[in-house]
């Protein structure tokens, strides 16, 4: 065999997390995983201010969604930020430092997905991809998921 | 947040106007139906009758709700037009934390509306509409429509609404609650009928800080493994409630043909186990319970001669099973759900709608009523005919159909056949397990078997001692009492011992509540019927009927000369109750 000698010999870049949703046809609507998130992440008693939050869809019989950061990379919500509150985050996602936002809402309004809540004090919460959530969704339909580290696009 | 005062919205629904209250009590009644009773002691207006435009209609959440798992009911009260006695219902569904995200302890809803209106709060939103355009329509569509109204908060709010039912004010009203949940009992529907309001809606979108330090955080994963993770809730997760059916049936205790046997080998095609292989979709959960008990059945029909079909989604338990099923001789699982989803539309408790048109059926057959009556002849099994009556019940379509919506004894005053009317106090639940639950039942706060533990009793107990099985009921009492005022889901007995809710009550700032609980609940106990006696309540105003000294259990023949001393003994204790408690006086309101 051949070595490769194209590829750079440095240690393999840190393996990030992310949280996924690959179950989510099995949700329930308990809320447990909002619940968690605010409880934990957060420290509040929310089903809303969360980084997860579970809706239904056109009533109770057509199933939930769960609204959340996709861990966009690039993250539009961070290149809207006009303050720096918002930055890429390795492996995708996004990294908020609470005393620089300005409660604009930019954020918000770039999100595709309304992966962002905002309180009604301007306040925004988003999902950390810390999967302290998982373990609180009865159903098994979370999964934190490794993917590669990209340096470049940290924080 | 956590703050020791209840916090309570009294909406006047004849201004649209609302008015924020802070009352004290908490350490005396918790919340829920401490709460609830509280508030009618109140605001009720006990010697005015139940469709008073002044009269209350009160929902109440707890201390602990949305602070730990299974904490997700909340308590609906009222004065009845059953009994024109003060009453409670519960509910879950995403009601209960609805309520708590809108900072309230408590909505307390007065007057009567111009026109027929939805009512939406929120923690910042006190808003009615007209809503005529919905008269008439069926809480399925009504649910749909009321989400189309009000915008905000779309896919994460609590939508209450009635029926045609409760639009004509019938006994028998229920609220949809969320879709899949109801406050079924003693005619809360007709309440909201009586306001003119057709939908509630309740947006909470607020939050509080959880309490500083490990410990809360702690608990709460201790309790949510408890009832994730080990065998104290599975009966509920995995088959529910209808797990009962083969159980209840093996021991002669379930309800069949209007109670005229309580075992038939046909259990074997309606067992929980047929309901789950034949027509469980999926399952489903209140906010804030991780168990996931609702069980939601599919039935699909064929439109067209093609292969074209649509399908129906319908919430099915044990007693909805009981009420369009067993007694009513209807044994195929899709029928029953049939028939539940033509009460579900109409705005029926499924209970009472099962056992009234159970009672039809026995009094068509001995030649009391007739097609005449009944539009359509009724007969044991016959479900096709059960869904007809079932529409026609809820819409009130001929006086026969109006008179039984009050009541089965209401109509059986007129038509003849009290005998064999299967009411305990309100239309049976399924339980037909001996005399401690015929006569606890027919005494019991809301008439609903879990007022007391009779039916679990009477299936451990065959001895005839009236004091050991009275003492039982009154010992019971207070710990049921104090959880509802939680407001916790009954079903989470097992979980929620009261040292367990001392803790989480301490655990969260209420230390106080936390180191009275054996006082607050006896309080509370007392205070519930001491509020109901204030309405009317006497134990002589509910009798046995025939029918229930005439059924054999496990043990054999009921014993008449022992229900009746039960039920007289427990009569006599509930009265000694209502004698030896003062109304909570909840202090000025503070606004």
């Amino acid at each position: 065999m051949i070595a490769d000698t194209s590829l750079p010999n440095k240690p393999e870049a840190p393996k990030m997390k992310q949280l996924t949703t690959p179950r989510l046809d099995q949700c329930i609507g308990c809320q447990s995983c909002a619940l968690a998130c605010a409880r934990l992440v957060y420290k509040k008693l929310s089903w809303h201010t969360a980084g997860i939050r579970i809706h239904s869809a056109g009533g109770l019989s057509t199933g939930f969604v769960a609204n959340r950061c996709l861990a966009c990379d690039p993250a539009p919500c961070a290149e809207a930020c006009p303050t720096g509150a918002f930055s890429s985050r390795r492996g995708g996602g996004v990294i908020v430092k609470a005393d620089l936002c300005i409660r604009c809402g930019k954020c918000l309004a770039a999100c595709p997905v309304e992966g962002i809540c905002r309180d009604t004090l301007g306040n925004v919460y988003v999902c950390l991809h810390c999967g302290r959530c998982v373990d609180f969704c009865p159903q098994n339909c979370l999964e934190m998921v490794a993917v590669a580290g990209d340096a470049e696009g940290a924080a | 947040m956590i703050r020791q005062e209840f916090r309570i919205l009294r909406v006047d629904v004849s201004t649209g106007k609302g008015k924020i209250v802070l009352l004290g009590g908490r350490n005396e009644v918790a919340g829920g139906s401490g709460l609830a009773a509280m508030l009618y002691g109140r605001y009720g207006l006990p010697d005015k009758p139940w469709d008073d435009a002044a009269q209350p209609l009160i929902f109440a959440i707890g201390p602990l709700t949305g602070y730990f798992p299974l904490m997700s009911k909340m308590v609906c009260s009222f004065k009845s037009n059953y009994h024109n006695e003060y009453t409670e219902s519960h509910a879950g569904g995403r009601a209960a934390l609805s309520l708590r995200f809108t900072d309230l302890d408590a909505l307390v809803i007065v007057g009567r509306a111009k026109k027929l209106s939805c009512l939406a709060i929120g923690t910042q939103a006190l808003e009615l509409k007209d809503a005529s355009f919905l008269r008439g329509m069926d809480a399925e569509g009504s649910g749909k429509l009321i989400r189309k109204m009000f915008r905000d908060g779309g896919g994460h709010r609590s939508i209450m609404r009635i029926g045609p039912a409760g639009e004509g004010r019938l006994a028998m009203a229920s609220i949809n609650v969320d879709t899949y949940r109801h406050f079924g009992r003693m005619g809360g529907g007709a309440v909201m009928g009586a306001k003119n309001i057709k939908g509630i809606l309740i947006h909470g979108d607020c939050d509080f800080p959880v309490p500083a330090g490990k410990a809360y955080s702690a608990l709460y994963k201790d309790i949510y493994g408890k009832v994730t993770s080990t065998e104290m809730m599975r009966k509920y997760h995995n088959l529910g409630t209808p797990v009962n059916l083969a159980g209840l049936n093996d021991i002669a205790s379930l309800p069949w043909n209007n109670l005229q046997r309580t075992a038939d080998p046909a259990i074997a095609s309606i067992t929980g186990e047929r309901f789950a292989d034949e027509t469980l979709l999926r399952n489903g959960a209140c906010s804030g319970c991780p168990v996931g008990c609702i069980h939601i059945g599919f039935f699909r029909e064929k439109m067209a001669v093609d292969n074209r079909y649509h399908y129906h989604q319908v919430a099915y338990d044990y007693e909805p099973i009981f009420a369009a099923g067993t007694m009513l001789g209807v044994t195929n699982t899709f029928d029953v759900l049939r028939i539940l989803e033509a009460m579900e539309k109409a705005g029926l408790d499924a209970m009472s709608a099962g056992v009234a048109l159970a009672w039809a059926t026995e009094a068509t057959a001995r030649g009391l009523i007739a097609a005449k009556e009944t539009v359509l002849p009724l007969a044991f099994g016959d479900a096709q005919a059960y869904l007809q009556a079932a529409s026609h019940l809820g819409s009130g379509t001929t006086d026969f159909y109006k008179l039984l919506g009050q009541g089965t004894l209401r109509a059986a005053a007129v038509y003849g056949g009290s005998e064999f009317a299967c009411v305990l106090g309100q239309e049976m639940a399924g339980y037909a397990t001996g005399e401690l639950f015929f006569a606890a039942q027919t005494l019991g706060f809301r008439h609903s078997h879990l007022d007391t533990g009779a039916y679990s009793y009477d299936q451990k107990n065959s001895d005839k001692d009236v004091h050991k099985a009275v003492d039982f009921l009154i010992a019971d009492e207070p710990g049921r009492a104090f959880l509802t005022s939680m407001v916790g889901c009954l079903f989470a007995r097992a979980v929620y011992t009261e040292e367990q809710l001392a803790e989480c009550l301490a655990v969260i700032g209420f230390t106080g509540l936390a180191g009275s609980i054996p006082a607050a609940s006896e309080h509370i106990r007392r205070l519930r019927w001491q509020v109901r006696a204030a309405t009317g309540f006497s134990p002589e105003n509910f009798s046995i009927p025939k029918r229930f000294y005439q059924v054999t259990t496990w043990k054999g023949p009921v014993d008449g000369g022992y229900m009746d001393s039960l039920k007289a003994e427990y009569g006599r204790k509930i009265l000694e109750l209502i004698g030896t408690v003062g109304i909570t006086d909840s202090g000025p309101e503070k606004e």
